[in-house]
């Protein structure tokens, strides 16, 4: 490995794939949406990395661009979770196996 | 890349393994908390104070607590299926090819990226001149994602009305 942005790379990579699978193989709603936030921040890892290994830090734009991910991110869980709430009480579960009332 | 860039890859890997993988609702927000404490280490190890900490107050101050929250509210017991989908060898196969992908284009793009690190000088003074500033539009828009996603959440997570059901 001769750059140091190599390994951010590679562990930012490995974050978003622990984050899909848990995504695609758990049951539970709020697991799936655990594991959107860990694709989301493997994101945020990845532009921070390039930012400081850029050839013109000052100009902020990575840093900028994880900030505003990171307040996107928090919305996103806070509209998300009071769905899972809404579909709660609606169905009475939480296991995305069950809610299968839209399949064909 | 000293033992410190190990250590916190370490720390923020196993939290994140933990958490896909613990039974337990709670134990698994517990794990994703520690692997959003491993990021924000991340964060500051790469002189991104600002964004580290953001990390901290948001994701360990917020998410986290608004996930357990949620776990609460929902109050789900194991299900005696297990606790992964039925068809989770697919998952598990579109993650590991994904994975593979993303780490090929990693090493084959490896003697392309920059190796020397100037570090840069940058304080919170010039985070909040940039912010209203050069990044005042997205912080506006920002702003107002905010608030409607506040308003949506608590409206959709209202009661019902009896009757509309």
């Amino acid at each position: 490995m001769g750059s140091p942005l190599t390994g951010y790379l590679v562990v930012a990579a490995l974050l978003f794939s622990i984050g899909l699978a848990g995504a695609l193989v758990r049951r539970n709603a709020i697991m799936v949406l655990i594991g959107i936030e860990l694709m989301l921040n493997a994101a945020n890892l990845n532009f921070i990395a390039f930012w400081r290994y850029s050839p013109h830090p000052e100009a902020l734009t990575g840093m900028m661009f994880a900030v505003f991910s990171i307040a996107v991110a928090a919305a996103e869980a806070a509209v998300g979770l009071g769905l899972v709430i809404a579909v709660y009480r609606h169905a009475q579960t939480t296991d995305l196996d069950k809610l299968n009332r839209m399949k064909g | 890349m000293g033992i410190t860039f190990y250590l916190i890859a370490a720390i923020t890997l196993a939290g994140a393994l933990a958490a896909m993988t613990l039974k337990h609702l709670i134990h698994a927000a517990l794990a994703v908390t520690v692997a959003f404490a491993g990021l924000a280490l991340f964060f500051l190890n790469l002189d991104a104070q600002f964004a580290g900490f953001a990390q901290i107050l948001i994701y360990i101050g917020a998410v986290a607590i608004l996930i357990v929250f949620a776990i609460l509210l929902t109050r789900s017991e194991l299900p005696k299926e297990g606790v992964f989908s039925r068809t989770w060898f697919v998952g598990l196969a579109i993650a590991a090819g994904i994975f593979a992908v993303l780490g090929w284009a990693v090493i084959a793009s490896a003697h392309a990226l920059p190796s020397e690190a100037t570090t840069p000088s940058v304080n919170v003074h010039d985070i909040g001149v940039a912010l209203v500033g050069r990044y005042v539009l997205p912080l506006e828009i920002v702003a107002l994602l905010l608030t409607a996603a506040t308003i949506g959440a608590v409206i959709v997570a209202l009661h019902e009305k009896e009757g509309t059901k």
